[in-house]
Order: C-alpha cells, then structure tokens, then sequence
C-alpha cells in the first residue's frame, strides 16, 4: 500500500511534464495534419480531405527544396560528425581542468548559438564587405556567402559543438583499463579501435550524427538571415508561402502545412534512428 | 589582424596554456592540429566580427560606440524588458515541470528514464518552421470561435503584443533539451537517494526537502541550465517573427540596423555570446567542482 503511494506520487511528479508536452507538441502536429490533409475547392469554396497537398509537396519546386535541403544536412552533418568526433577525442584526452570545461560550456553555448546572431558574424566575416572576403575568395574564387557553398561552411559553427557535446560523454565513459588490457594482450593500436573502442562509440556517434542531420534540416534562421531566400531549403518555403510572398493558389496555406508535415516526417524517421542507437550506447558506457 | 584575434581569443589563450606544461615529445600532433584548425574555426568569425564592429573602413578610425550605441537605440528598452520577461517566465515554467519529474524518475521510475531522455531531444529535430506553423493554425482556431467564449479568449490572451504568453509556453519546448542536460549532470553528480532519505527520515516533508536538501546541491546545474535559456530566448528569431511579435532579436534585425550601418546587429550577437559563454564558464566552477572532479576520475 505504501509502495503504491509512493509511486503514485512519483507519477503525480512526472505526469505535468508529459502532459505539458503532450499539448506543446500534440496539439500543433494535429493541427498540421489536419489542416495539410483538407484544401478549399477553387470553385465551390468547400473544404475537402485530400491527398492533393501532400502529392503536390513532393513535385516540382518544392521536391527540388526537399532535397537541396536533404542535401545541405547531409553535407554540413556528415562534416561536423567526423570533426565533431575528432575534437571530441581531443578533448576527452586532454589533462586540463579549466581547458575542458572551457570547452565544454562554449560547446553548450555554440550549439545554441545557431539563428541570428551566427549569421551576423559570418556576414561580417565572409559576407560582401566582410574582412576575410577577399582572402577567401583568394582561395575559393566562385565563393558566395549566399549560396549553397556558403551555408556550407556556416552550419558546422553550431553542428560542430552539438556533436561535441552529444559524444564527449561516451568518450569520457571509454575506460583507460580497456585500453590498457587490450595492450597487454598484445593488441594494437588498431586493433583496440576495431574491435573495443570503435564498437562502443559507435552508437554514440551516429546518435550524435543523426541529431547533426536534424538540427541541420530544421534550421531556418541562419539561412534567412544569410540567403535571404535565394537558396531552396524547406524551411524557407514554408515561412515564404505562410507570408503570402509566393502566389500557390488557393488552399496555399494548406500546401505549406503539407511542406511543414513533410518536415516533421523526416524528424520522426530522425528519431527513429536515434532512439535505439541511444540505447544501445547507453547500455555500456553509463554501467 | 594577429593582435586582434589574440585580444579577442580566451578560447584560444586557455587551449594553448595548458600544453605548455607537457614535454614536447609526448604531444600528439594531430591533436595539436585538429584542435588548431577548430580554434581557427571558431575563433575567426567572432574576432571578425569584433574588427567589423569597431573599425570605420571610410574613416580609417577605430570606435567602441556601436557598443553604446545598443543601450540608447530607440526600442531597445520595451523589446529588452519584454524578452527578459519571456525568458525569466520560460524558465519558472521549465523547472516547475521538470525538476519535479526528474527528482521522480531518480528517485522511483528509473524505467521512465529512457521516455524523458527522449522527449528531451526530439525539440533538437523539430523544425521551429513547422512547429510555429502549427501553433499559428491552432491559435487561428481560437480566433474562429465566435468572440466573448471562453477559446476566443484565450486566444487573444496569448497573442498579446504587449506580453505575448504564446512565446514563454514554446520557448520552455525549446529550452527542454538544453535544461535537461543541464540538470541531468547535476543530479548524477549528487547521491540524491542518501539526500533525500536523510532529509525525510529527520522528519522533513516532500516540499521541505526539495527546497532545502535538493536545490541547493543542484544549483550548478540549475543555473546554466537557465543562462542556456536566457541566452536562446536572447537568440531565438524564427518563431517570434513568424508569429509577428517583436523580441529583442527580431527588433536588432527590424529596427536596429538602420540606425548604425549595420554594425549595432553584430556588436550585440558578439556581447550576448561571450557574455552568456564567460557566465556559464564561471557558474560552472563556482560550484562545479565536484562535477568536473568526478569527471577527471572516470577518465583517468
């Protein structure tokens, strides 16, 4: 009896929480769906469930926005993930107590920092008129910071210190003992990756690769603010049509939630992917 | 260009200080060289940024007034009082309905653990771009219903300019991750259960030991918990432009870049980042020795 109220109570704990996010995040996503699955008749003005949206949203213009987008993420997280993991390694190594936690807070920081502000600085930066414009041009003649190329080289800013953070744990959870047992016997260097360390950190670092992808794929301001429209990603599309800058037609709003629902499909195969190869992590390295 | 990164390069100073006390033969060089490249990477951008700020290219002068000039901008007082309101109310909300749930599932539901491990991330992945959409949908619902009931009302009562409670109830979405992390590391690194049960066992109520045993051992990791939100509500422009109101990041986009050629928007992305970096840097060893103690020991 006193078991079950104490787990009564923990559940009264939990319960706002998840009802809170329930309705957050529920009632929006319903919303979508609602809304992206119905479109106005031209003629008759009535309202009627169909697929039109949602086929329409995986042609033409907007197919082109869904991969350049796809494109963009897989590009910029691919990148980040194996720099990410790298500096991650370095950081886990190193003996300095201020050098980590320096790092560790600036991480938690930068992967923040996506949006706006990150925007403004690279303007300033490799933008037109920017310092080091001319310098890197030097280099890279054709580059421009409002194309593809150069959303390119502005999203690992904030990819790069989200996989730090993300895999750092995994990594400090790596045991010097098992590298030392795998060396007495008589393993390599090589062989201790192939066979402990690269199969331990494995989950952890597609985990952190995948949430690269997502954070990539929803990210918006950054874009807006450096492109000004003139790349098609998703995101863009969405915020473009729902502003009534793009002439769809009538049901256009419905269109755009059929593009946002499109999205949020690929954050739930996002996470999907994740969720297990968390769990697989966490089974070794938080023991 | 050297002497500017150098003065505008703490990251960069503390990477290299803790080296020097190695021999040099055991460096490892690819550590040296990622680590570099990164430092560039990062460094670069912000000291840029700061010589954008500060050098008047028609002139050939140097001025720190764009740094001035952000406090005296016109609407900068209503837009900043009204994101600090947003941000304070995001993170009462945040933690009333997460240190909580969190101390529970410790302390009795470890089997819930993995359900709010991953809620917590599934607002890294959602694109705000559709999640405003749908909120924008749902509120237009409210606003269908016929005036005076209850829905409509509440509706209106969201959307309101002057204090618009729609943004707090989003941001504490977006936020979750970010606390979560951050609480996560507190309470691993207290043993909570011996906490609490010397606390009730003395005779303390639930509230009581929360308040009073809890708390204060998490503090570390409550407040850069709410530095991380204070500084992403500073940040966050997608959702409150879309939904037309006007935060201190959508005014600095809006408004303030008018008034100083383009140099107050960057000024106050630079302040508002090394300010909430140098903050975080310091709550966390203010009170984070313990952490960061724990954390040399699993790696050693």
């Amino acid at each position: 009896m006193i078991r079950l109220g104490k787990k009564l109570g923990a559940w009264g704990a939990v319960l706002p929480l998840l009802g809170y996010c329930a309705i957050a995040l529920g009632l929006p996503v319903w919303a979508l769906l609602w809304e992206g699955l119905q479109r106005p008749d031209p003629v008759t003005q009535k309202t009627t469930f169909t697929l039109w949206n949602l086929t329409t949203s995986w042609h033409g213009i907007y197919l082109t926005g869904l991969l350049t987008s796809l494109r963009l993420s897989l590009l910029t997280s691919v990148i980040s993930a194996v720099i990410g993991l790298f500096a991650a390694y370095a950081i886990a190594q190193s003996r300095g107590r201020y050098f980590k936690q320096a790092i560790l807070t600036a991480s938690g920081v930068l992967a923040n920092f996506g949006g706006i502000p990150l925007a403004f600085c690279f303007i300033a930066t490799i933008g037109t008129g920017g310092v080091f414009l001319s310098w890197i041009q030097n280099l890279w003649p054709s580059f421009q910071i409002d194309t593809f190329n150069g959303l390119a080289v502005v999203y690992p800013y904030f990819l790069v210190p989200l996989m730090v953070l993300t895999t750092l744990p995994a990594l400090d959870g790596l045991r010097t003992q098992w590298k030392e047992a795998s060396t007495n016997l008589g393993g390599s260097s090589w062989q201790y990756w192939r066979h402990i360390g690269g199969p331990l950190l494995l989950p952890a670092a597609l985990g952190g690769f995948v949430l690269c992808f997502g954070s990539a794929f929803a990210a918006y301001a950054t874009a807006r603010a450096l492109t000004s429209g003139t790349v098609p990603l998703v995101t863009m599309q969405i915020s473009s049509i729902l502003s009534g800058n793009v002439i769809a037609g009538a049901g256009e709003n419905n269109l755009g939630m059929a593009l946002a629902l499109n999205t949020i499909i690929i954050c739930a195969l996002m996470m999907a992917v994740y969720l297990p190869l968390r769990k697989r992590s966490a089974k070794w390295l938080e023991s | 260009m050297t002497t500017i990164s150098e003065i505008e390069a703490p990251a960069a100073v503390g990477a290299a200080a803790p080296k020097r006390r190695f021999d040099l033969r055991k460096v490892r060089w690819w550590r040296v060289a990622v680590l570099g490249v990164l430092g560039v990477y990062f460094v670069v951008p912000l000291a840029a940024s700061f010589w954008f700020t500060v050098y008047d290219s028609h002139t050939r002068t140097f001025s720190l007034s764009p740094y001035g000039q952000i406090f005296s901008a016109p609407g900068f007082g209503t837009s900043v009082r009204m994101t600090v309101e947003v941000a304070l109310l995001t993170i009462v909300i945040l933690y009333a309905l997460l240190v909580p749930a969190m101390i529970a599932v410790h302390l009795r539901l470890p089997k819930l653990r993995p359900v709010l491990e991953s809620l917590a991330m599934v607002p890294l992945v959602l694109s705000p771009v559709a999640l405003v959409v749908g909120i924008q949908t749902v509120l237009g619902w409210g606003l269908n219903q016929n005036p005076g009931t209850p829905l409509f009302q509440l509706a209106v009562d969201l959307q309101n300019q002057n204090f618009p409670l729609i943004l707090p109830i989003v941001y504490v979405l977006i936020a979750l991750p970010f606390a979560y992390r951050s609480l996560e590391a507190g309470l691993r690194a207290v043993d909570l259960r011996t906490l609490v049960e010397a606390s009730r066992g003395l005779g303390a109520s639930w509230p009581v030991t929360i308040w009073r045993a809890v708390l204060p051992n998490l503090r570390t990791g409550l407040l850069s918990g709410a530095i991380l939100t204070l500084a992403l509500v500073f940040g966050e422009y997608t959702i409150s432009s879309i939904l037309q109101f006007l935060p201190f990041s959508v005014w600095i986009v809006q408004d303030g870049q008018g008034a100083t050629s383009g140099q107050l928007a960057p000024a106050v992305s630079l302040l508002s980042l090394l300010l909430s970096w140098a903050v975080l840097f310091l709550v966390s060893f203010l009170g984070g020795r313990r952490a960061v103690g724990r954390t040399d020991r699993s790696s050693s």
